[in-house]
């Protein structure tokens, strides 16, 4: 309990891991256009917030089965038949762009390809 | 005249079944209420005068022509913004879905209003839901009706500080890691997360799928538990949802009112107490089980070990399955889109749309997650916290095998002021001690209030096994049949 407080709130300063690269490397798989200035704050925070959570690391675990949901369910299927969707014009309300009933996005092609 | 505010949910709906109240002056009373003070709470992010009004009309049209009128037909409601409304804007706090309005209705939203209950609006949240204070919504901080200048919790504090300042008699809000119980024990009111499953998550947008879970908040446990009952139960809609019977918690709520818990074993958890904790709470947590041994409980003490790794564990599991949930955040189908210039690629428009549209804590979660969930740290991140989670509901089954029930605070700390912890993510994530366990293990567990410290409200938190929903309420509500009725000093709202 007392380490679970304690050990973020007075970070190790030799245990650095998250350097601002890898912030935008983060940043970039996550899609995510951060500021220069969003670099260096969230570099410092990531590394506390994983310098936290990294003690899972000490429970000895090796034997036990992950929980990836507290009620197991598995194969919940119901009847395969046709019903009522949302109707077109409905969804297309909500969509940023709209073309030819389709959403409009930004070309993802050159011209050449 | 009675002040319609005042009345508890259960009151309300025997005043306008029995024809003293009609249910569009109850409505109006609360939406007369939120006029008055919401300019300085700022619970609600939108509210629904028109709706609320045609609403509680047709309840008392129904009664008119003298049909049934279902337990709660008439009472108000303030719905978390994160539970989806047809043709009324939904945002999850969040600048990313700021006009959007949803083509569908949330299972628990269509069950609200077919039981009759009045929706008066969309109540204010931390970002997705992601936070302990409220101060994380795009659209400015919630503050606590108890001391105007303290949150009212997270990240259901929006729904939690209508209730309290009697806005509304009831609210609905969502528990990831303690959403409903922390901002129900911090404003003085009462909160259920019920058991995984118990309450469809269709329509609720996603922010931890396997954790994510609506619950009612009441100023009683009777009003919450009749609340319980209108939202739970199995939907084919969510392949998540339990196929069982609803527990029956209104049944436990009444029982619990006779104030006799004799022959009930209430174990009080070593880990989640002590160190780190206010002495304030600590001390009306003492005297809350004080409380329950004069009920009649018997009181023993349980060890649960990993519960000390329920907050690294929480902080993997969340943020790995909110990175994925919100991808769909892209600005193609809905919400924002922003740098669509003809210039930039659809991979940069969803960058810029992204970067404008979520906050601070919202961008954490999603790196925290990316990284734990990245080829190489996976094993020793993701995978390490999904065993420990099942260390920990191992744990808990240990402890019910000891006692039917287990209590705790429901927080470490009372209310805190606003912009003291919001630049210090894991001063803020703390306040989740003693709600995470419950999280991770998928069972219910109640907040009710039992008594201040430095004269703002504590609550204590009431744990039992899946699907023993009931016995939180049975217990909740003897506890709260003793404990003098909590209610914010007059002068705030003034």
């Amino acid at each position: 309990m007392r380490r679970l407080v304690d050990c973020p709130i007075v970070p190790d300063e030799s245990s650095k891991n998250i350097s601002r690269a890898d912030v935008a490397h983060l940043a970039r798989l996550a899609r995510l256009a951060v500021t220069e200035q969003e670099l260096d704050v969230f570099a410092g925070q990531l590394d506390v917030i994983l310098g936290a959570v990294a003690r899972v690391g000490e429970v000895a675990a090796a034997d036990i089965p992950p929980t990836s949901h507290a009620v197991p369910m598995t194969n919940v299927l119901r009847p395969d038949e046709l019903r009522p969707c949302l109707p077109r014009d409905a969804v297309l309300a909500a969509a940023p762009d709209v073309e030819d009933n389709k959403f409009r996005v930004p070309r993802i092609l050159s011209e050449e390809a | 005249m009675t002040d319609l505010t005042h009345l508890t949910a259960a009151e309300l709906a025997a005043a306008i079944a029995g024809g003293e109240a009609s249910a569009t002056e109850v409505a109006q009373a609360h939406l007369d209420r939120i006029a008055n003070v919401d300019d300085r709470v700022h619970a609600f992010l939108q509210v629904d005068t028109e709706g609320a009004l045609s609403a509680a009309k047709a309840v008392d049209a129904k009664r008119a022509a003298g049909e049934q009128l279902s337990p709660l037909a008439g009472v108000p409601l303030a719905m978390k913004d994160v539970v989806v409304t047809k043709g009324l804007p939904t945002t999850a706090g969040s600048k990313i879905l700021e006009d959007w309005v949803p083509p569908y209705d949330a299972t628990i939203s269509r069950r609200i209003k077919d039981a009759g209950i009045v929706m008066l609006g969309k109540t204010n949240m931390d970002e997705f839901a992601m936070g302990s204070s409220t101060e994380n919504s795009a659209f400015g901080p919630t503050h606590n009706p108890w001391d105007l200048a303290r949150v009212p919790g997270g990240s259901s504090g929006g729904s939690s500080a209508a209730v309290s300042a009697f806005q509304a008699p009831l609210g609905i809000g969502t528990d990831t890691g303690g959403s409903i119980r922390q901002p129900a024990a911090v404003t003085g009111i009462v909160g259920h997360k019920p058991t995984y499953g118990g309450v469809s998550r269709y329509g609720l947008i996603a922010f931890s799928s396997s954790l994510d879970q609506a619950g009612p908040f009441g100023r009683t446990v009777l009003d919450a538990a009749l609340l319980h009952e209108v939202i739970a139960g199995h939907d084919e809609c969510d392949s998540t949802s339990i196929a069982a019977p609803v527990p029956p918690v209104v049944a436990a709520a009444r029982e619990g009112a006779r104030a006799d818990l004799s022959g009930t074993r209430v174990a009080v958890v070593r880990e989640l107490g002590g160190e780190g904790y206010q002495p304030g709470v600590l001390a009306a947590f003492e005297a809350a089980v004080e409380t329950l041994r004069g009920l009649g409980a018997t009181i023993v003490e349980v060890s649960c070990p990993n519960f000390q790794y329920a907050l690294p564990a929480y902080y993997l599991i969340a943020p790995s399955e909110c990175s994925s949930n919100l991808a769909r955040f892209d600005g193609v189908r809905y919400g924002l889109r922003v740098g669509d210039d003809g210039v930039h690629s659809l991979e940069d428009v969803m960058s810029l749309t992204r970067e404008a549209g979520f906050g601070p804590e919202v961008k954490r979660r999603i790196m925290i997650g990316t990284y734990a969930l990245s080829s190489g740290y996976y094993e020793a991140y993701y995978g390490q916290a999904q065993k420990v989670r099942t260390l920990i509901s191992r744990d808990f089954a240990a402890a019910f095998e000891q006692a039917d029930v287990l209590v705790s605070p429901s927080s470490p700390f009372v209310a805190f002021g606003i912009g003291e912890r919001v630049d210090d993510p894991m001063a803020m994530y703390i306040n989740d001690l003693c709600t995470l366990p419950a999280s991770l293990s998928g069972t219910p567990a109640i907040s009710v209030p039992c008594g201040l410290s430095e004269g703002l409200p504590v609550g204590l938190q009431i744990m039992a096994p899946a699907l023993a929903d009931d016995r939180c309420y049975r217990v909740g509500a003897a506890v709260e049949s003793v404990t003098e009725r909590l209610v914010p000093p007059q002068g705030v709202l003034a």
